[in-house]
């Protein structure tokens, strides 16, 4: 039997329909089930309290609240100066030959190395080698090498998108190189720029199992970043097993939604005006 | 200090910078093979035995190849067809103001946690799987792969959308001017041309599958076993590297390390070809 072309146009458009709407159900079920789940135990006790331990998972999140912060402040300190710097490099400076070339493929293929292959690689050489041992330091370092390949490539195409007669025109007034750099093309692609790294804020927050083998698993409040220390998404897989407390689990889950929300609204208006500034409308 | 010394000063400081982050990322490689390599040559082919008891010096990863393989398969199985339909509803179908509010839904699916996919995964899925098939918590590489699935749709989605929108619109044009319906003009035009995308999109989605690890232990079981049935639990190579690194010690840490070289060597294979396809459709 064959099907008229009208009726295979139905069929089509009724499972593409069904596609499009059941992606967007997922979603919805994800997010309104976390959060249906974990809101109820929003209050003080949840977040000013530490972890107690134990099966039952007793206690709130305070200690994790500030072992995430630790690690995202000094991830970020390594990570920015050493990933924009790069980004300069490859967009301003690099010659263009096959040395800049085996950079950036090696750039583009360590983005899509996994994150348990960087945690292994932080725990050998962070945690043993250098003797940091279980800490944020060395989980900062390890996350820091996973953002970097991002946040390279994002900073060089923010600068890319830069047009050339920018620069022309700051090289005809008399500026450096570096001067045309600092004053002209960073600043014009500065949304860009700063989009890339809210974004890597993004990943931190979100990253887990390079951290789970760097970190530690201790859940008491860091007294400096050379004390072990879980973060918010670590904590989550801690108290989904090995407690019965799922109702926390999902209440620091809904905490991570809830930052993930609040990043992907900031990069979005932040790419709206970086476009505008492309195209001279601000 | 003069304009002119800051400039010198500045170009060797970003060459240095440029140079260390470079040199970081094949420290990453040469580190994981130096400490993988002592298993290599002392176990030689039994790495790839089927028997993982560290306990007793027996450390073949066969079982967990498997088990990476299999959670990939199911989750591609699911992924591909939901995400290629996603994306043809996105770039296509979805009239202008559905598709303002699936986009970026769909967008909001690749920030959220791999924990949170775990986590309801383990709270959602797993009673259910458990009371299909009668057999434990439910633990299974079908929940793996399911919870999997979802994780990848989102990178699947945007790189196959991209592409398809990447066709010259006058394409579809000539044959919707031909008589062919919407649907015809997409399958035996928009497709075929924007193919090399879309197979990129799924190379890079399984090189994402394969290398997720907080969220499948959370829902596969982690006995390193070849699975039986889709009910069966199994162990993945990125969760064997989690669960036992902390307390692995010479032979063991370095299989642990032998088992990432082989994670890295695999994920590096997938998305080679799926960026050279990827390079093919942005020319």
């Amino acid at each position: 039997m064959k099907l008229s072309p009208k009726l295979t146009q139905k069929i089509a458009w009724g499972l593409i329909w069904t596609a499009g709407i059941s992606a967007v159900l997922i979603l919805l079920l994800i997010v309104v089930y976390v959060m249906a789940r974990g809101l109820p135990i929003f209050g003080s006790d949840f977040f000013f309290t530490e972890p107690g331990g134990g099966i039952s998972g007793e206690g709130g999140i305070s200690s994790i609240i500030v072992s995430t912060i630790w690690l995202i402040a000094t991830t970020m300190i390594i990570l920015t100066p050493l990933g924009i710097g790069s980004a300069i490099y490859l967009a301003e400076y690099a010659p263009d030959n096959w040395f800049t070339g085996l950079i950036r493929h090696g750039v583009e293929l360590l983005a899509g190395v996994p994150s348990i292959i960087f945690g292994l690689f932080g725990f050998a050489i962070f945690v043993i080698a250098l003797n940091f041992s279980y800490s944020i330091l060395a989980g900062a370092l390890t996350l820091a090498c996973l953002l970097l390949p991002f946040l390279i490539r994002t900073t060089e195409e923010a600068m890319k998108a830069v047009p050339k007669s920018y620069r022309e025109g700051a090289l005809a007034l008399g500026a450096t190189k570096w001067q045309m750099t600092t004053r002209v093309v960073v600043p014009a692609a500065l949304p860009g720029i700063i989009t890339g790294i809210i974004l890597c804020i993004g990943g931190a927050v979100a990253e887990s199992a390079c951290l789970f083998v760097t970190m530690g698993g201790s859940a008491g409040m860091p007294s400096s970043f050379f004390d072990g220390g879980r973060s918010l998404a670590v904590h989550v897989f801690y108290l989904a097993t090995e407690t019965n407390a799922l109702d926390k689990a999902l209440a620091t889950g809904a905490v991570l939604i809830m930052l993930i929300l609040i990043i992907n609204l900031a990069t979005k208006w932040l790419s709206l005006r970086f476009r505008a500034r492309m195209e001279g409308k601000a | 200090m003069s304009r002119y010394l800051a400039d010198r000063i500045a170009k060797r400081l970003v060459l240095f910078l440029g140079i260390s982050s470079f040199l970081i990322l094949v420290l990453i490689a040469v580190f994981i093979f130096r400490e993988g390599y002592p298993a290599f040559q002392e176990l030689g082919f039994s790495l790839f035995g089927t028997k993982w008891y560290p306990s007793r010096d027996a450390f073949g990863i066969a079982t967990m190849i498997v088990g990476s393989a299999v959670v990939t398969l199911i989750a591609l199985a699911i992924a591909i067809p939901l995400s290629l339909g996603c994306a043809i509803f996105l770039a296509e179908v979805a009239p202008p103001r559905v598709r303002e509010f699936a986009r970026p839904a769909v967008e909001l699916l690749l920030g959220i946690p791999s924990v949170v996919y775990g986590l309801v995964g383990l709270v959602v899925l797993l009673p259910i799987i458990a009371d299909i098939s009668g057999r434990g918590s439910g633990s299974s590489v079908l929940a793996a792969g399911i919870v999997l699935a979802i994780m990848v749709l989102p990178t699947v989605t945007s790189i196959s959308e991209d592409s398809i929108r990447a066709v010259p619109s006058h394409y579809k044009e000539g044959a919707l001017a031909m008589g062919a319906t919407q649907w015809q003009a997409i399958r035996h035009v928009l497709l075929p041309a924007a193919r090399p995308g879309i197979i990129a999109a799924i190379i890079l989605g399984t090189g994402r599958a394969i290398g997720e690890t907080m969220a499948m232990i959370m829902v596969i079981g982690n006995s390193p076993i070849f699975p039986d049935s889709i009910f069966s639990p199994a162990r993945t190579l990125t969760g064997n590297i989690a669960v036992e690194i902390s307390h692995a010690t010479g032979t063991h840490a370095s299989a642990l390390f032998a088992t990432g070289v082989v994670l890295f060597v695999m994920v590096m294979l997938i998305n080679s070809v799926g960026i050279i396809f990827y390079k093919r459709t942005a020319r």
